[in-house]
């Protein structure tokens, strides 16, 4: 997985999926147009399985869960930022999506750095440098949810 | 211990006598809000999991707004596909075209909220209904669709910052100021997480509409609610606005723990600007040295699109022209407040002015449709949020202002103090 870095902090929702698409809601829709006021050409940069690091607060702003879809469409696999805005990091709990948050991280990691993640052991490794950077391993809730495949998944089976 | 009127709230709510900050619970919600943006994937949701009701139909309230009158083909699907959902389910309170209004307007205007209730919303400014006393929140689809199913969802405890607010508001200061202020001392994600409770004598001085204003945008603090406790207001409020009499008044006790304590004296506080490209940009209007030439005023919102903003709009419209190369647009945040306007000759007022009077909508606040701004623009607005492209071209550049200020740039063209338009 390569790391696609965006050192600036509050990359809000508006970024990543602009409100001229919420008139559609299927994530093969939205993908086209994942965080495409940000950077224009990422969703042709962007490969299957890769990751985005950014800054403090990553995907504030509106509640829009098409946040999170447009960026899974794209092929992300995770977001590791320094922190996130809390509706987008509930979000991506609820839908099984992976959301890190690893602080400094994002003035670390050089772009395209190819990283592994062990999520239990709260580690993410560069394997190019072979630097370590570690994290609070996600709740144990949240894991639940990530093997479960999301939030609903979760209630409708209870 | 004592504990807050959030965690109160909560506790309550999830069958406890008390929880505590950072505590994970399961909640009851007694009021669920569903809009057109973010309702149709929680339906195609239920769906998918085979779900063919909702737990209490008379609990869910409806009203598309972001793009309404429908904009184009797909939205118009959008609404269309909810509409005939709500049937299905059996759920009546739907806002429709004609009774419409934006949802954070609509919502405490028809009586639906109360203090004391747990309200979630697929929207991140449903924190504007703690103004009422209620703990409220802005959530995603998937939980949108989850507490559709099982009436109840998970929480995790916030830890509430108190921001007390003492002084006097000078003439032409605002609530709009007192948010725009707050957030730009602790920052747009310094209240991450967390729940903001304002109290204080100039709190207690604010109408309840003022009162929305200020919670309306805890969320731009990256706040999960916003509250303040109700009193003689929010009970006057609520028998003007219907609401059933049954309801919980709690505040936050003597000894409640707050993370943070936060005194904001409001006495020296001027017309504040944030501006672009985030709420905590703000500066008091009597600091701005440059002329910024504006090419649009936008007046409406969840925010300020109320018909007390609109009549300070007015005042400040009335008897003058939005100059040529200034377009202004008003809308009323929702029909009662239209057909209000309207009967005070406020909606004269602003097209005599030279401003034009849409239908209710969330429209341009959000980069949907009416009053899009091109690339190199500029846009003075009374909306809470001026994200890059937030109001249409990534190029274009939002300020946030009170309805007073807008109102003055659209007079004169430019940004300027309000107070003193027409000095020369
Ligand atoms: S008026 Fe703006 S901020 Fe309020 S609900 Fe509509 S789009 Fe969101």
């Amino acid at each position: 997985m390569k790391a696609h870095v965006y050192k600036r902090d509050h990359i809000n929702t508006d970024e990543i999926i602009p409100a001229r698409y919420l008139n559609m809601d299927q994530e093969a829709d939205l993908a086209k147009y994942a965080m495409e006021d940000i950077d224009t050409e990422f969703v042709k940069k962007v490969e299957k399985g890769d990751v985005i690091i950014a800054g403090e607060n990553f995907g504030c702003g509106s509640s829009r869960e098409h946040a999170v879809w447009a960026l899974r469409g794209a092929g992300v696999k995770a977001v590791i930022a320094d922190s996130f805005a809390r509706i987008f990091y509930r979000n991506s709990i609820n839908n099984g999506f992976l959301a890190i948050e690893c602080k400094g991280i994002s003035q670390s990691v050089p772009h395209g750095a190819s990283l592994d993640i062990d999520l239990k052991e709260g580690k993410i490794q560069d394997l190019d440098s072979g630097k370590i950077y570690t994290f609070s391993p996600l709740p144990d809730f949240a894991l639940q949810m990530l093997e479960c495949g999301g939030l609903l998944n979760l209630i409708t089976k209870s | 211990m004592g504990q807050t009127i959030t965690e109160k709230i909560l506790a309550k709510h999830a069958g406890k006598k008390s929880v505590k900050p950072g505590e994970l619970v399961n909640a009851s919600v007694d009021l669920i809000m569903c809009h057109d943006v973010t309702t149709t994937p929680a339906i195609d949701m239920m769906k998918e999991h085979g779900i063919k009701k909702v737990f209490d139909p008379e609990k869910v309230v409806i009203m598309p707004d972001h793009f309404v009158p429908n904009k184009d083909i797909k939205s118009a699907e959008m609404v269309r596909k909810i509409r005939i959902w709500a049937d299905e389910m059996g759920i009546n309170k739907f806002y429709d075209l004609g009774n419409h209004g934006v949802c954070h307007a609509l919502l405490p205007e028809q009586g639906h909220v109360k203090p004391g209730m747990t309200i979630v919303g697929a929207d991140s400014h449903t924190c504007t209904h703690g103004a009422l006393g209620a703990f409220s929140t802005g959530i995603g689809s998937t939980d949108l669709a989850a507490a559709l199913i099982s009436g109840e969802l998970w929480f995790k405890v916030p830890p509430t910052i108190l921001f007390n607010i003492s002084g006097t508001l000078a003439e032409g200061v605002y609530a709009k100021d007192i948010i725009l202020e707050i957030i730009r001392r602790i920052g747009v994600d310094g209240a991450r997480y967390k729940a903001m409770e304002f109290r204080g004598p100039v709190i207690d001085d604010l109408s309840i509409e003022a009162r929305m204003t200020i919670t309306n945008m805890a969320i731009e603090a990256g706040g999960k609610s916003g509250i303040v406790a109700p009193d003689e207001k929010t009970i006057a409020y609520l028998k003007e606005h219907g609401a059933e009499e049954e309801y919980d008044l709690m505040k936050s006790d003597e000894d409640a723990v707050y993370e943070q304590v936060i005194e904001i004296d409001v006495s020296d506080l001027q017309p504040m600007i944030a501006f672009p490209h985030l709420p905590d940009n703000g500066k008091a209007v009597t600091e701005i040295k440059e002329k910024i030439k504006i090419d649009q005023a936008y007046i409406g919102s969840c925010t300020n699109g109320r018909i007390e903003d609109l009549r300070i709009a007015a005042k400040i419209l009335e008897g003058k022209k939005v100059p040529k190369g200034t377009r202004c647009i008003v809308i009323p945040a929702t029909t009662e407040i239209w057909k209000q306007a309207n009967k005070e000759g406020l909606l004269d007022i602003f097209m005599e002015a030279g401003a034009t009077v849409s239908a209710p909508t969330c429209g341009a606040c959000l980069g949907g449709h009416m009053g899009i701004i091109a690339a190199d623009e500029k846009c003075i607005s009374t909306t809470n949020r001026n994200f890059v492209g937030r109001m249409g071209s990534p190029k274009a550049e939002v300020y946030l202002a009170s309805p007073a200020s807008v109102a003055a740039a659209a007079v004169s063209g430019y940004i300027c103090d309000h107070r003193k338009l027409g000095e020369k």
